[in-house]
């Protein structure tokens, strides 16, 4: 198999479009500033945040009783309740309950879980039509591409990308892109697919151990609509979405949207207790290489996440670069560091695709030590010895240099004396990374240690 | 009170100038300064890049150059920020660490919350904005961040207002990376440089002429940017302001 590209090759690749780039930044900044502006408008956010960060603290470190506590109020509830160790059990698990119903059309609102697993290919392949109901996510899966962002999964489109879109698969006027007609438009198409569906699936937000069921939030009521309609519904849940009790999803709430997209909460949070009348609700546990992060102490808070896209939204590098840059389900600093625990090979460049600017950290509502996590994940790459060979020999030479001090103050006068006599062609070349886009800093004449000799001998 | 002078290694190399203003503004100030002749670099470059076997026996070596001053000052945000949020992972639990962490200052800091001039000689008639340095920023908490819901101050403001005649710009995204982020910078090449020009560019349109930090390596890639693009604002080190006059 040949080498994935890596983050800097796709992201040049992203940033060669300057125009699309700024778009792309800015309409992310918008969102990062909606939710400034939501965070300041509720006085104790700090306070919600640490709150946050204890409940999800003591959850994660007794996951166990929690998970077995949720499972049996569910079960008491009435919904079958399964365990799934990786994405291949999640999806045999959830072929076997369509199978045994003959479902043939089936609907889902939002899920990274699934996407994590490759759900819909998995169903597609034996006989069984998906549709993503979430606009977003339905223009996305018409268009055949994965979400670039995990709560706006279109959010690299414009709208007139979506008009061509929609003019190919739902014959909607030509070259008209206008917002409101053209989601009237989707409304109507999936109005039809909510309506002739079997099943549906919808992904989770919190499971509250307390009472045994699931909440998902949603601003279109797509999730609601779907497990509302056909009588089975199945929902899939990550290990890490447990929250003990009721009382303690009002923190949860307070901050999700506001983070999210910067409203004071979403359109809908529904809570799924039971089954509908004469139907049947099935939720889907899944481990998919969780419990592995959850067994070590730098990166286990990363199972903190509530899903916000808040980090997302902040980061430099992902504005700049889009969604698929990064090659992996999630994207932004929380993909980072999830890849990155899961497959260190095959992310390799992930936990590198960030300047340490810490801003997803301190815009994170659980308080997740993002940065952090992303400087550590370097070491884990070089420990299994992915870092580029010849970047790893010269940061091991200039290390040596480092330790003798009168070697590097020669190594400083030889660059001194004869960078500024070489000619710019050569100064310049391919190899000279910095200087495709910018300029040396003009050598100086003498070291600081130089000058700070001669005026000691001065004095 | 004996304060060791930590020169980053880069600057020891190319900005001797600002180096030199921050030992001045030092001396200025009745300090007693001493900058040891056998140091070389925190580790941060290697830190940074994930190779902990490398910037482990740096941070050894730093430990023995300045473990005996009573505080360690230096002219660079992001280097303290190695010493202090970093280095435990290497020295925790060595002999003089906890004390080397707890005393090692960036230079505005160091003045801001230990010695706390009222008054300085400098003047600077000039319009200036300031670039908040991720590191500085977020990790030293040299001023309040755009993310949190916490009161607004700004140590740099604060210290730069004792300079008679500066005139403060404000940019319109005041605490974004500037894309150096150390190997970064040439590991994600595009990257870096695009957000270097966005960088610049809202400066420029601020309508500042000078733009001054804590961090000499950001502003050394944003100087890379200007001179390139041939802009009509410059860089300065913040101690080159707060030297004017002496």
């Amino acid at each position: 198999m040949s080498a994935k590209p890596g983050h800097p090759e796709l992201a040049a690749e992203f940033i060669k479009d300057t125009e699309r780039m700024h778009w792309h930044d800015k309409a992310l900044w918008f969102v990062r500033e909606k939710r400034d502006l939501a965070s300041q408008s509720v006085d104790e956010w700090e306070e919600l945040r640490s709150l946050a960060n204890q409940i999800k603290t003591h959850t994660i470190d007794k996951l166990d009783f929690y998970l077995e506590q949720f499972a049996q109020n569910a079960k008491q509830n009435g919904i079958h309740v399964h365990w799934a160790k990786d994405a291949e059990e999640h999806n045999k698990i959830v072929h076997t309950i369509l199978k045994s119903k003959s479902v043939k059309k089936l609907v889902k609102s939002k899920s990274m879980l699934t996407e994590e697993c490759h759900l819909n290919p998995y169903l597609e392949d034996r006989g069984i039509e998906v549709v993503d109901t979430d606009l977003g996510e339905r223009i996305v899966q018409l268009r055949k591409e994965p979400p670039s962002h995990i709560v706006l999964p279109a959010i690299h489109l414009k709208k007139e990308d979506v008009g061509k879109t929609f003019e190919k698969f739902l014959e909607t006027e030509k070259d008209n892109c206008d917002p409101t007609y053209l989601t009237r438009e989707a409304r109507k198409h999936l109005r039809e697919k909510f309506l002739a569906a079997d099943a549906s699936m919808t992904g989770v937000n919190f499971g509250i151990a307390e009472t045994g069921g699931v909440v998902v939030c949603t601003n279109e009521g797509n999730a609601d609509l779907g497990a509302s309609l056909p009588k089975l519904h199945m929902a899939s849940m990550g290990i890490e979405k447990i929250v003990p009790r009721l009382e303690d999803l009002s923190v949860f709430t307070r901050l999700l949207a506001r983070s999210a997209t910067g409203q004071p909460i979403t359109s809908y949070t529904s809570h799924y207790h039971a089954p509908v009348e004469d139907g049947e609700m099935h939720i889907v546990i899944v481990d998919n290489g969780r419990s592995d992060i959850l067994a070590t102490e730098d990166f286990k808070r990363s199972l903190h996440c509530i899903r916000c896209g808040a980090c997302i939204n902040t980061c430099p590098v992902y504005r700049r670069t889009g969604g698929y840059s990064y090659g992996y389900t999630i994207p932004g600093p929380i993909g980072s560091t999830l890849g990155t625990s899961n497959d260190p090979k095959r992310n390799k460049t992930l936990s590198f695709a960030c300047s340490l600017c810490a801003s997803c950290s301190n815009v994170c509502p659980i308080m997740i030590d993002l940065d952090e996590q992303l400087y550590k994940h370097r070491q884990t790459v070089v420990n299994a010895g992915y870092l580029d060979k010849t970047k790893h020999n010269i940061l091991k030479m200039a290390t040596w240099v480092l330790k003798y001090p009168a070697l590097l103050a020669f190594g400083g006068k030889m660059a001194r004396i004869f960078v500024p006599i070489m000619p710019r062609s050569i100064l310049y070349s391919k190899i000279n990374a910095w200087g495709k886009k910018r300029e040396l800093p003009p050598f100086p004449k003498n070291s600081f240690k130089e000058l700070y000799k001669k005026r000691g001998e001065k004095k | 009170m004996k304060i060791g002078l930590f020169i980053p290694c880069f600057m020891n190399e190319l900005y001797p100038d600002a180096s030199m203003d921050t030992l001045k503004i030092l001396e200025s100030l009745g300090l007693d300064v001493e900058y040891p002749m056998d140091q070389t670099c925190c580790g941060q470059p290697m830190a940074n890049t994930g190779c902990a076997h490398e910037a482990d026996q740096l941070a050894h070596r730093f430990l023995k150059i300045f473990k005996n001053y009573d505080y360690i000052v230096a002219p660079s945000g992001s280097c303290v920020a190695m010493v202090r949020d970093n280095y435990a992972q290497f020295l925790e639990g060595e002999e003089g660490f906890e004390h080397l962490r707890s005393h090692t200052y960036e230079l505005v800091e160091f003045l801001h919350d230990i010695i706390k001039p009222t008054s300085l000689k400098a003047k600077f008639p000039h319009k200036v904005s300031i670039h908040n340095s991720c590191h500085g920023h977020r990790k030293l908490n040299m001023a309040s961040m755009s993310e949190r819901n916490l009161p607004k101050f700004s140590k740099i403001k604060d210290i730069l207002s004792l300079v008679e005649g500066i005139e403060f710009v404000e940019i319109t995204r005041d605490d974004e990376c500037c894309g150096f982020g150390g190997t970064f910078c040439v590991t994600e090449e595009a990257l870096s440089a695009a957000m270097g020009l966005d960088r610049v560019n809202d400066h420029l349109n601020s309508g500042s002429q000078i733009i001054t930090g804590i961090d000499m390596s950001c502003l050394m890639h944003m100087q890379g940017v200007i001179d390139r693009e041939k802009f009509p604002i410059k860089t300065m080190y913040i101690s080159q302001i707060l030297a004017k006059g002496l």
